[in-house]
């Protein structure tokens, strides 16, 4: 991962904000499809205990990671699966143009996958020659525009129907000003078709692998991870490798959460079990690590890696609907992704964290029971210790910390305060101060509490009596 | 040192000390409900529809009356060979394109979600059930379960190459959240509930 400069969240929402009647819609969108996974969750009486079970079998598997990714492969491999491994993003960039060579393919059709995302092997490929097409709806808009995804379910979801239009027009030759949603996609599959009907190749992300018997399951709703796949000599299958659980009768509990999680869904269109390839067919698993074994590691965020990928903890982020997703600057946005992207990158990550408001609802929702804001709350402690922090705030902390301490201090400073703000109040009420970007500060008070406390008190009083 | 062996070693070293037990999956999917009529609701609800018929005469009378017959129709159930052909399996699976209905039968369903499992002994051609304008499945009321936890148990260790839940006809709602039926897979689902 590079490090270089990125516009850091706090900026980059700012500049989504200026819009403020979109952001509004914005808003109002993801809270919408919250809303619709409340429902569909109210409405399984076993709810809760399906995310406590759903939580104690990650924790087994992050427990026994290795032992299941031996069992996955060894069955994998018997089944007639092709299984590659990849330390890390380059790695897995090279096995999947290894085998595109192999095979003599210059052209390959792509299901979501947003570890491809992480190891930006769209650029990768496109560097070598290699055309790749993304054929989830979605994810077909954002890449036609040459913007990642915003949302890691919903790729176009800071996208209105008229910006679709426009693009749709350009690149396919849709009728301008058509904004009709149906018409859209219809326009996507008859272009996408073609595309499932020639390319040689195809790539799909992975849900879940099943270290039992050696299957993986994909999970769509246009089924264009079936059709990708199913049309395909090549079938490649990129997975990190936390996607593992130990058995096919697991799937039973992951499967009643993603989709009701994701979008209020009962389940998924398509939920496909690839266990062995066609005849005279392939199918390659590519294992990939890329930081993960590090996580593992980090005792305060190994959780993070029980994530199944279902977008819940972005809908209900009150800092995620009021900034897009592209304000993460990170392949997996929202609470989810400030919790992942520092480990692959602390210093350009550093401010992910910090883009919260520790309310806790993202925690509340996740189906696998992740302690998101908690784990938010220790990156920031982290971040500082390492020195990943901005200069202004290091030192604003350090100066808070210095005036909270000393009684004396602290005194001399709200009274001076007081009297900066009343009398001159463009000394902190300036565009250096950002507590003022979106605030208007009370008017000052006469006193301070502990001189009105002085004056009031129990104590005081008697003594005045006494006098 | 290989890459396999390089990740591996560096999770043996780093996943926690103890294996966590898993837990027990007999205390899920106690809920009761009509499962028939929790089915037939929840597949409307997300874009499917159903008939209830008592043999292949009413299928086959259902199907001549609801779809456009002279286009190319293929199923793996031979009692409906009258309109649908049976001779595809072995073909290159791209010149199932022009297929405007398949037919094939599923193994069961599953009561809270709609979805229907089917595998390779059943759809002829993996790809068949997808690149389909118009799918119709066929499936015995006697076989549907209550819940996923049901599905998997009768699912257990059956073997195939490839299978799939499906449940409903393809959608997207990429375009402003505005669900569209028929994205990339079916554009229908007509569910035929068997006596």
């Amino acid at each position: 991962m590079s490090s270089e400069k990125t516009i850091t969240h706090s900026e980059a929402a700012t500049r989504f904000n200026q819009d403020t009647e979109r952001v509004n819609w914005h808003d109002e969108t993801l809270w919408f499809v919250r809303e619709k996974r409340d429902k569909s969750a109210h409405q399984i009486q076993d709810w809760e205990l399906l995310r406590e079970t759903a939580s104690k079998i990650k924790n087994n598997v992050l427990s026994n990671i290795h032992d299941y990714l031996v069992e996955f492969e060894a069955n994998a491999q018997q089944n007639g699966i092709i299984v590659h491994w990849a330390a890390d993003a380059k790695e897995h960039n090279e096995i999947v143009h290894a085998i595109m060579v192999k095979h003599e393919v210059k052209q390959i059709v792509k299901s979501k996958s947003m570890l491809t995302e992480e190891c930006h092997l769209n650029e990768y490929l496109s560097q070598r020659g290699i055309d790749v097409i993304d054929s989830d709806l979605g994810e077909r808009i954002v890449q036609l525009r040459k913007e990642p995804p915003s949302h890691i379910v919903l790729p176009a979801i800071h996208l209105k129907k008229e910006d679709v239009s426009e693009t749709f027009h350009k690149h396919l030759g849709t009728e301008k000003g058509n904004n009709d949603p149906q018409y859209l996609t219809e326009a996507a599959r008859l272009h996408l078709r073609d595309t499932f009907l020639t390319r040689r190749a195809a790539l799909t992300g992975v849900n879940f692998a099943i270290a039992e018997t050696g299957e993986f399951v994909v999970c769509t709703n246009e089924g264009n991870a079936d059709m990708g796949a199913h049309l395909a000599d090549v079938h490649i299958a990129c997975m990190g490798f936390e996607k593992l659980i130990p058995q096919r009768k697991h799937l039973g509990v992951f499967l009643r959460l993603l989709a009701r999680s994701a979008t209020g869904q009962p389940i998924t269109t398509f939920s496909s079990h690839f266990k062995k390839p066609r005849d005279g067919k392939e199918i390659h698993i590519v294992i990939v690590d890329n930081g993960r074994s590090t996580q593992l590691g980090r005792e305060d965020f190994r959780n993070s890696l029980k994530c199944i990928r279902c977008g819940a903890c972005m809908n209900t982020c009150p800092v995620y609907r009021r900034s897009g997703g592209h304000s993460y600057h990170n392949a997996v946005a929202g609470p989810i992704g400030a919790i992942l992207a520092p480990n692959l990158d602390m210093s350009k990550n550093a401010d992910l964290p910090f883009a919260s408001t520790l309310c806790g609802s993202c925690t509340n929702v996740c189906p696998v029971k992740i302690d998101i804001h908690d784990q938010l709350y220790k990156w920031r402690q982290v971040l500082v210790k390492e020195g990943h922090t901005p200069a202004t705030k290091t030192i604003a902390m350090k100066t808070m910390a210095t005036v909270l301490a000393n009684p004396v201090i602290f005194n001399m400073a709200g009274k001076s305060g007081r009297f900066v703000m009343k009398n001159v109040p463009a000394l902190v009420n300036n565009k250096m101060n950002k507590w003022y970007d979106q605030r208007e500060m009370p008017d000052v008070p006469e006193e301070s509490f502990r001189e009105w406390y002085k004056k009031n008190s129990r104590e005081s009083k008697t003594d005045k009596d006494e006098q | 040192m290989s890459s396999k062996e390089q990740i591996l070693q560096k999770i043996k070293q780093n996943q926690p000390g103890e294996v966590t037990e898993l837990p027990d999956l007999n205390v899920l999917g106690s809920e009761s409900f009509d499962v028939l009529k929790t089915y037939k609701k929840v597949l409307k609800s997300i874009g499917g529809d159903f008939a209830e018929v008592a043999d292949y005469t009413q299928i086959i009378d259902f199907l001549k009356n609801s779809y456009a017959l002279e286009k190319r129709i293929i199923t793996t159930i031979p009692e409906l060979s009258e309109i649908a052909r049976l001779d595809w399996q072995n073909d290159d699976p791209h010149s199932l394109e022009d297929v405007e209905l398949t037919i094939v039968k599923a193994h069961f369903g599953v009561a809270e979600n709609s979805a229907l499992w089917v595998t390779d002994a059943l759809l002829g051609q993996r790809v068949a059930p997808f690149i389909a304008q118009y799918l119709a499945i066929i499936v015995s009321k006697k076989d549907i379960v209550a819940t996923m936890h049901h599905a998997y148990d009768r699912i257990g260790n059956q073997e195939y190459g490839f299978g799939t839940f499906i449940a409903g006809p393809s959608k997207t709602a990429d375009i402003e959240q505005s669900l569209v039926l028929g994205a990339h897979g079916a554009r229908g689902l007509i569910v035929f509930l068997m006596d």
